[in-house]
């Protein structure tokens, strides 16, 4: 039992020296009770605070998941106009992207341990701290302050462990989601900055982009142009041409040039 | 017998038991003495199992005191010494 007898030894020993003593044995219970309370608000804090790291993961994730379909797409439109070498771009990028993911993935997860483990624990030390109210207010109505020693003893059996345990649980929590933070930090940079767009980009500028648009609005104007040489023309002048000729007409018409046409025509 | 699994809460585990979590205890302690930190984590985690397995869990109102206390099952073989040490990992 030597390994596991000598930590539970030491950690006793570390708990229970952090107990506030009083003169009055009774009045020891209440400073106990109050650093109980505090450590129950430092704890759900903590529960709060690695919420906040995990939804911030969570975010970043779903950035990251946006500029990969983003890249799928432009590689699907670059294939549609026959450009290989612009979708294996876009899919070289994406495939950088996707292991900036999964490393965020695992972040996630270890959050969302965290986070459960820290809710257990703010449940279970709730549970004890109000155990152990009852306790203190029967022993502070029942003995006397020499007689309460014992009974005081026994009540601080559990809670001081439970306390030095739920200590090192947040603390230990709060270096892991500083560590995340950094990281997650860095990344938000990333995405702020647009470097993820390019990522392997030479020349810089989602050049990818762009010459998906410069191709496209060539695409756009042969389509239109090849509309207006079709027997489409007249479905889009048809309605312009009244509106149009309307207003000016009567005052040239009657002059000279449109008389003359107007009289051929007839 | 009352067993804390640091960052889990407590177990109770019958005394017959004890035997062969002592084995797994000592695997633990000579992977920590050895520094090698694959062979803790394997050690530490059929320690703990082994006393999930066995164990019943207190209800989370008691108020006892724990026979042993174990690291958390992410702990480092640091993090181990660190609670063999006089100072640390429990804040004041």
């Amino acid at each position: 039992m030597s390994m596991m007898k000598r930590i539970s030894t030491i950690f006793r020993a570390k708990a229970n020296k952090a107990l506030d003593k009083a003169e009055d044995p009774r009045e020891t219970l209440d400073y106990s009770y109050q650093r109980q309370i505090e450590m129950l608000t430092k704890v759900r804090r903590g529960v709060a605070d690695v919420a906040t790291s995990r939804k911030r993961v969570e975010l970043q994730i779903n950035q990251l998941q946006s500029q990969s379909d983003k890249l799928t797409a432009q590689a699907q439109k670059a294939i549609d106009m026959g450009r290989e070498d612009l979708a294996r771009e876009a899919l070289t990028r994406k495939s950088g992207l996707t292991g900036q993911m999964s490393d965020l993935q695992a972040q996630h997860a270890q959050l969302q341990r965290e986070e459960e483990k820290l809710t257990l624990a703010s449940q279970r030390l709730q549970a004890k701290v109000e155990s152990f109210r009852t306790r203190k207010e029967t022993i502070k109505a029942t003995y006397t302050a020499a007689e309460a020693q014992t009974r005081i003893n026994e009540a601080f059996s559990g809670i001081s462990e439970e306390m030095g345990d739920v200590g090192m649980a947040i603390q230990r929590a709060e270096d892991k989601t500083q560590q995340m933070q950094a990281r997650a930090g860095a990344v938000d940079e990333l995405i702020a900055s647009g470097a993820l767009d390019d990522a392997s980009a030479i020349g810089g500028g989602d050049d990818i982009s762009r010459e998906l648009d410069a191709m496209s609005s060539q695409a756009d104007v042969e389509a239109e142009l090849a509309a207006l040489k079709g027997g489409s023309t007249p479905a889009i002048d048809a309605p312009e041409t009244p509106a149009v000729e309307a207003a000016p007409a009567p005052s040239e018409v009657s002059d000279t040039e449109s008389a003359p046409v107007e009289k051929g025509q007839a | 017998m009352i067993v804390r699994i640091l960052g889990e809460g407590q177990l109770e585990v019958a005394d017959d038991r004890l035997e062969s979590l002592n084995q797994l205890d000592s695997d633990v302690e000579s992977a920590v003495e050895a520094g090698d930190e694959e062979a803790f984590r394997g050690a530490l985690a059929a320690l703990l199992d082994g006393v999930r397995r066995h164990g019943t869990p207190l209800a989370d109102d008691a108020l006892e005191d724990s026979d042993l206390i174990l690291p958390p099952s992410d702990a480092t073989i640091d993090e181990v010494r660190a609670l063999l040490s006089d100072d640390g990992l429990i804040p004041g």
